[in-house]
């Protein structure tokens, strides 16, 4: 098939294997974390680390848009679903996700009106559709899907369209990408940049990393060749001794970004003081809020929020998963009592979590399948 | 801000699964923490060890209602089969929890089905959930060996549903059968007040005879065994999630479902070397693989690029994020054969139209026991795992 087949030749992948190999400096070891969660369920998808020598591990970053909803915002979506004449909207992603007093799914199953839509200017069309209810879209995600989020909103505005409002959890990456910078527990040597948020806000945000941090960054696509391609380019800048800004995804990501989409947000959106990731605690302007001036579309301001902060079961280790410092099968409960049907934790939820990505994909003792794949 | 205080969370007082399922895990665990710590290459295999154990734990049903996963034919639906019905109703005949069960009847082998239909929409390019429901509950039978005789159906109808629709479905009906030849010859049908149900359901329920000598399960795969697949896989479920209009893409395919009573007749016929076969509905060819895994404790090795798949419905997949080998299919076997007679299987499966694009595309090993492997196109390695809920609802 076009425009994908090409993305994923085992032959290129072997040449880029040796050179990566090649690259490494014998008795180092080194840890590159892969920002977006794009990125680790295709690394587990396609078993993209059978290509990797031992020296090099990947870790997961915190890109998961679901996986950094704390518990209380769940549990605040499914008040607001819970209302009279409400219908809640949400990617499919999110439906699963728990709060303290069960998923999406549950409380669907318990009488809520929550429906699935794939993109949401469908919260528009069952607006429309629905009059005399009051529509609330359920807004995760980086920079990648906050600009359909915004132009939404303008939508929404352009048409007079009162029972549509928008219950925003979208989130910023660079200063969870500061985090964990700062986090103590970690010693990274570079990073592969995330390429849908990039296509929206470039790569300069990203030069500090380079910069001040002294890690190089490359800015890498969402196909198996594309982040072997970005772990060479990551090596060859190791190797040489430099820090800089790359971008291997120059099929889709602007250098400056997406001028457009970013005007769409600020016209809508503003940074919020702070916001509450899962595991990484609160970061100051790390998320985003509706404007005064579109007050009318902000499900916070529309209805009563509980906002109740609620800590995590105490076995959970998403937090030390989403800043890598831990591997997935690290986790305390970890497949026994955490597993993709009955998820404690949020990264064993989403297909973009590290935690699901490798519980459904990467599950198994390497050196076995070797023996396996040789016979 | 309302007066609403945080939801207690201390263990033993919020009463939720997940504190029932932290202390079961605690009790499994306490011995293993215990020892002392190993180098990280071994505590990865004792922690998948871990989870292979807690895998085969008797299932238990978490949830306090029935959610849209317990019906989508992955992990939930397992679980409430296994923990509700099957616990209820066990005996030996269900147990193997096969698409039929076979009955001793004066000495004649007699399997016996049965199935529900609530696909949505009702009509859909390449079928309607007339013929859906006949061809489904004669491909239950065919794959446990079965000659499918006959059928009966239930129709739950909807006040208000229009008396043209259900006119094209029973005609839809009859012709699946004739083609199958199999016959209808018993039924009931019940009304529900307009907003009870959605247009109409239909329940069919089959019975056949086993003539021939085999005796097949996915329990009986062995290590060496091939897997083959009849034909492109998923071109039903991405049919049904395209003819619902949501998603605004087109593409020029349609709907599998096809009655396999003939073909699998001419593969019992060219070969005694078939082990199991096993219709592809709900779950695909992915659920399929995990249930010979793991009723046979063998590992199912599978390579991407041998699996047939339509360039529409890989491009369909892609677009949404889904994985062709989860996608239904209404007119797909995957059959588990002796090695040795491989090639006649699929000879006799690619002989009838059917089957023209059969293939092989795997085989049977010893280890890791439990587990399918994938052999990805790229060139590295994964598993295949059962999907806990199906992105489609309603497919059949």
């Amino acid at each position: 098939m076009r425009f994908v087949d090409e993305f994923r030749d085992a032959d290129k992948a072997h040449a880029l294997a040796a050179k990566i190999a090649a690259l490494c400096a014998p008795g180092r070891q080194y840890k590159l974390m892969e920002v977006c969660g794009g990125h680790t369920h295709t690394i587990y998808k396609h078993g993209l680390e059978d290509y990797l020598p031992e020296s090099i591990t990947l870790v997961h970053g915190p890109g998961c848009p679901v996986c950094v909803i704390p518990m209380g915002r769940v549990d605040d979506a499914i008040h607001l679903a819970s209302q009279p004449d409400v219908i809640m909207t949400s990617f499919g992603d999110m439906m699963r996700v728990p709060g303290s007093q069960g998923s999406f799914f549950d409380a669907k199953a318990a009488g809520t009106d929550i429906r699935m839509v794939y993109s949401p200017l469908d919260s528009l069309k069952i607006a429309r559709q629905n009059p005399d209810q009051r529509v609330v879209f359920m807004a995760i995600g980086f920079e990648t899907t906050t600009p359909s989020t915004a132009m939404t909103v303008l939508r929404a505005a352009a048409e007079g369209l009162g029972n549509f409002s928008v219950f925003c959890n979208h989130v910023t990456i660079i200063p969870a990408i500061k985090a964990i910078l700062d986090s103590p527990d970690l010693r990274l040597d570079g990073f592969i940049g995330p390429g849908h948020v990039s296509t929206v806000i470039g790569c300069r945000p990203y030069e500090f990393i380079a910069r001040e941090y002294g890690k190089p960054v490359v800015v890498a696509g969402f196909e198996p060749l594309d982040i072997l391609q970005s772990i060479y380019m990551l090596m060859v800048q190791l190797s040489e001794g430099r820090t800089e800004v790359e971008n291997q995804y120059t099929r889709v990501v602007p250098w400056d970004g997406n001028l457009a989409a970013l005007n769409a947000i600020n016209q809508v959106m503003e940074l919020r003081p702070y916001f509450e990731w899962r595991g990484l605690g609160f970061i100051s302007h790390s998320a985003m809020r509706m404007r005064p001036d579109y007050a009318s579309f902000d499900a916070e301001l529309l209805f009563q929020v509980p906002g109740v902060r609620v800590a995590d079961p105490k076995a959970c280790q998403c937090g030390e998963v989403l800043k890598g410092v831990l591997k997935p099968w690290e986790c305390k409960v970890f497949g026994t009592a955490c597993t993709p049907e009955t998820p404690i934790g949020t990264c064993m939820v989403s297909p973009e979590g590290a935690c699901a990505a490798y519980y459904n994909y990467g599950r198994m003792n390497r050196h076995r399948v070797v023996e396996v794949s040789i016979s | 801000m309302t007066g609403r205080t945080a939801p207690d969370t201390s263990p033993g007082r919020r009463g939720g699964w997940v504190d029932e399922a932290l202390r079961e895990h605690e009790e499994h665990t306490r011995a293993a923490m215990s020892r002392p710590k190993t180098a990280a290459p071994e505590r990865e295999q004792q922690v998948l060890d871990r989870i292979d154990k807690a895998r085969r734990r008797r299932p238990k049903i978490r949830e306090e209602r029935i959610t849209m996963s317990h019906g989508a034919g992955g992990k939930a639906t397992r679980t409430l089969v296994e923990a509700m019905f099957l616990d209820a109703f066990r005996n030996p005949l269900l147990e193997p929890l096969e698409d039929s069960a076979q009955i001793h009847l004066n000495g004649s082998r007699v399997a016996l089905t049965t199935d529900s239909y609530v696909v949505s929409p009702l009509f859909f390019p390449g079928g309607d959930i007339g013929d859906l429901a006949v061809n489904g509950t004669v491909n239950d039978l065919a794959v446990s060996g079965a000659t499918p005789l006959y059928l009966s159906a239930g129709f739950i109808l909807e006040e208000g549903f229009p008396v043209a629709d259900l006119n094209r479905i029973v005609t839809s009906m009859q012709a699946a059968a004739m083609a199958a030849g199999v016959q209808v010859v018993t039924g009931d049908t019940k009304v529900v007040q307009r907003g009870k149900a959605d247009g109409c359901y239909i329940n069919t329920a089959g019975i056949g005879v086993v003539e021939h000598d085999v005796s097949l399960g996915v329990a009986t795969a062995q290590p060496g065994d091939a897997v083959i697949v009849s034909g492109p896989i998923g071109d039903h479920g991405v049919t049904i999630m395209l003819a619902r209009g949501e998603l605004d893409i087109e593409a020029d395919i349609v709907s599998d479902t096809a009655p396999m009573n003939g073909m699998i007749a001419d593969l019992l016929g060219a070969t005694t070397g078939v082990r199991a076969l096993r219709d592809a509905t709900r779950g695909g060819v992915a659920t399929i693989l995990n249930e010979v895994a793991t009723a046979a404790n063998v590992s199912v090795v599978v390579t991407e690029d041998k699996i047939p798949v339509r360039t529409e419905v890989r491009g369909a997949s892609e677009l949404l994020g889904i994985d062709p080998m989860y996608v239904a299919c209404e007119g797909r076997l995957v059959a588990v054969v002796d090695g040795a007679e491989a090639d006649k299987a699929l000879a006799a499966l690619r002989a009838h139209p059917l089957g023209e694009q059969a293939a092989i595309i795997g085989h049977i090993a010893e280890e890791p026991p439990g587990i399918v492997l994938l052999k990805t196109a790229f060139g590295g390695t994964r598993i295949v795992d059962l999907l806990v809920g199906d992105p489609l609802p309603r497919i059949c």
